[in-house]
């Protein structure tokens, strides 16, 4: 089969590979109908996720038919139409009966790489580096999908692939990303980063009952895909991002940050861009959190951070003084995707929301490269790229 | 020689690299360094600088040639320089005092990193090792109760389904087993082994009998776990192999991080007791396995002429 394979820094390429065999008698086997390329595969691309194998086939948000089943599953069946959630989740352990399926207990063999960096291990995940689990991701034409009764949402009405494709990640991420805030009724909500994850994050807070959500980003055309949710546009290179948002607040502060940059951030002032960009390079950090730093900042006292933006390892300068002396609440996860997908998929069926708006690019899975590259350089008003085998 | 953990390693050669790095223009042009952070207003600032310089490249000797340990070196160089630019930005103001805590501030940032890896060159350890004897120890929480676990390992028989060092444990009778070990370097070991104690749903013990090639006993203890989170497992492995050669025997048998391995084993054990199967991945095929994990296959299927 063709899937798009990490070779190295800065470079994918779509090869001839194996087509995946059932492993285990609770596998499934999908055949991709719709696959997408997400901000934390950048990370990925740009070499700073530890841990990668050259070969590796990447990608997490996929969905497709199911072609082949183990002999142990029970829920799906071959014929089925199915959205995959990114962690891969055993359905059994204490974490998974608890609905914390990105921390499930059992489904990274490479546990011990990961405790060696993370202390403990989180659950595995597709396509995402050998530290997670070294398995085959979804930007390829068959995927092998481990505990199919336990992830895989089954769509049983005709919503079509682009409507639905995003319960596999980015929906419910931003979701949960204000989830965490804890939404009261006045609460002013500021996002950092209007990629696809901080645009459904926005969209999220307003369904959660948001008086005003503020978009913070430095693309003037990813700011205007984030205010059809209604969010306030704030670039950050025209001005002061703190001044702002406590002009905005009378002093307050936002209620609640939501922090959807994660370890790439960018800074408007070069000396600390440097500074960060330096050391991640030379792996003395291995995080440019700009935005967190930001977001602790301005967060209002006794407010919450919540941190959906992707973080691998260590980082610097951390305004730790900022969380303890104003009583600040730091909440962060990879996204729970499984608690998600039905409620939201109920979400989109009722028409509460239509995820395909952040769509800007349409492509085969064979120019996943190119793909690759105007994303990474937000060249050619890139926001989301969906790629079709 | 107990040596440090990988990441501890990598991090000693990485510091190492970066003392290069800082060392070599505190030698060639420490003109310019000495005007970056703020202090070419005094004229003994490119002689100190150069001297720094030297004590650099000695850091970097030490951590690229020889241990993760030489970090502390790092952890006094630093607080020495944090002393000297406090000094001088005390001393000064506008832009050189600005640079001299700008450059304050970036010695602060390695300074963490190198007292972490010099703390890690402490708490790195593998095992308990006596005079002859070698005691490997870990642990799992597992969500079935303490009859379960227990009932499952009593049949001795599983051991090899999630310990990968055994190819097989034969049950002779109530006490008595024969046990076979894959070593990768000799063609097997085998012994046989007798139960000492079995407290139903709590504890197990067995050691190998009189004359066994590698004489090893060990014990496994079950209890409930807290809050109704099933039992918790705690396994204690004991090699004593005549003329003391624990170390190495033990290394063939279980491989260079052989407390790793026994968690991996536990691992594995949770595993099938919570999934019914030992997980699998592109990665790693056999499974969760120390010395698969150091061997990765790329995350792509396996070729079909693989047996899975
Ligand atoms: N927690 C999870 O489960 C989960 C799931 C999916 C994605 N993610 C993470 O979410 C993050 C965003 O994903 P995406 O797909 O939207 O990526 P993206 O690259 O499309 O968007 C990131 C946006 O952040 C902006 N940005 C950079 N620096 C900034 C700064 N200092 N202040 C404000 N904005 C800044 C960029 O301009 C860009 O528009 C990534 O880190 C990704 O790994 C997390
Ligand atoms: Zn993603
Ligand atoms: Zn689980």
């Amino acid at each position: 089969m063709r899937a798009n394979c990490w070779m190295g820094t800065k470079k994918v390429e779509v090869l001839e590979v194996p087509d995946p065999k059932i492993l285990s008698s609770q596998d499934a086997i999908i055949k991709v109908t719709s696959t997408a390329i997400c901000g934390s595969d950048l990370h990925l691309y740009d070499g700073y996720m530890p841990t990668m194998k050259r070969g590796d086939v990447i990608g997490h948000e996929f969905m497709g038919e199911v072609v082949e089943v183990g002999s142990g599953v029970r829920r799906v069946a071959v014929g089925d139409r199915v959205v995959v959630p990114f962690p891969i989740a055993c359905g059994a352990c204490w974490a998974c009966e608890r609905g914390l399926v990105s921390v499930c207990e059992n489904s990274n063999p490479n546990a011990g790489m990961a405790e060696k960096v993370l202390g403990h291990s989180p659950c595995g995940i597709f396509g995402y580096s050998h530290m997670l689990g070294g398995y085959a991701g979804g930007q390829a034409e068959y995927v092998r999908v481990p505990f199919a009764d336990v992830g895989p949402l089954k769509i049983e009405d005709d919503l079509p692939d682009e409507q639905v494709l995003f319960l596999s990640d980015i929906l419910p991420t931003g979701y949960m990303g204000a989830e965490l805030c804890d939404i009261k009724p006045g609460d002013v909500v500021a996002v950092w980063g209007a990629g696809p994850v901080g645009q459904f994050a926005m969209a999220s807070a307003y369904l959660l009952g948001a008086e005003k959500v503020i978009a913070i980003d430095r693309f003037d055309y990813r700011l205007d895909i984030a205010a059809t949710t209604g969010a306030m546009p704030l670039n950050y290179e025209h001005t002061n991002v703190l001044e702002e948002l406590k002009e905005l607040t009378a002093g307050r502060g936002p209620d609640a940050c939501i922090d959807a940059v994660g370890m790439e951030g960018h800074h408007s002032s070069t000396a600390l861009h440097t500074y960060d960009k330096v050391k991640q390079t030379t792996r003395l950090e291995t995080e440019r959190p700009h935005a967190l730093r930001e977001a602790i900042l301005a967060c209002r006292n006794g407010g919450t951070v919540s941190v959906i933006g992707v973080y691998g390892g260590m980082l610097d300068k951390f305004p730790m003084g900022a969380v303890v002396n104003r009583s600040l609440t730091i909440k962060a996860g990879q996204c729970h995707v499984h608690r998600y997908m039905r409620p939201l998929l109920d979400r989109i069926r009722n028409g509460e929301i239509d995820p395909s708006f952040v769509i800007t690019h349409r492509m085969s899975l064979d120019e996943a490269p190119e793909g690759f590259d105007i994303f990474v350089n937000k060249e050619d008003s890139c926001n989301k790229i969906v790629l079709t085998p | 020689m107990a040596g440090h953990d990988s990441t501890t390693r990598k991090l000693g050669k990485l510091l190492g690299v970066a003392s290069l790095g800082l060392g070599a223009p505190m030698l060639i042009k420490p003109e310019r360094v000495s005007q970056a952070a703020g202090v070419d207003d005094s004229a003994s600032s490119v002689p100190v600088i150069r001297m720094v310089g030297v004590r650099e490249l000695g850091h970097a000797a030490g951590l690229l040639l020889g241990s993760s340990r030489w970090a502390w070196t790092r952890v006094a160089g630093d607080a020495m320089d944090l002393a000297v630019l406090g000094r001088a930005a005390r001393e000064r103001d506008g832009n050189r005092r600005k640079r001299a805590l700008l450059a304050a501030a970036a010695v602060l940032g390695i300074t963490t990193l190198d007292a972490y890896t010099a703390l890690r060159t402490r708490r790195a350890k593998t095992g308990t090792k006596s005079a002859d004897a070698l005691r490997l120890q870990a642990s799992v929480t597992i969500s079935q109760d303490p009859e379960t676990v227990y009932r499952f390992w009593r049949d001795l028989s599983h051991l090899p389904t999630f310990m990968y060092h055994l190819q097989s444990v034969e049950v002779m009778d109530e006490r008595l087993s024969h046990w076979v070990a894959n070593a990768p370097l000799r063609k097997q070991v085998e012994w046989d082994a007798e139960i000492t104690a079995d407290v139903a749903s709590e504890r197990l013990a067995w050691r190998s009998a009189d004359g066994s090639d590698i004489p090893n006993s060990g014990e496994v203890r079950f209890a409930p776990a807290p809050g109704n989170r099933g039992t918790e497992v705690r396994v204690q492995l004991e090699y004593q192999p005549p003329g003391g050669r624990a170390g190495k025997v033990v290394a063939k048998l279980l491989g260079e991080e052989p407390e790793q391995q026994i968690r991996d084993d536990l691992r594995r054990l949770k595993q099938v007791l919570e999934t019914g199967e030992v997980v699998l991945s592109d990665g790693s095929p056999a499974g969760t396995a120390a010395r698969q994990q150091l061997k990765q296959r790329p995350a792509q299927p396996l070729p079909t002429t693989d047996k899975s």
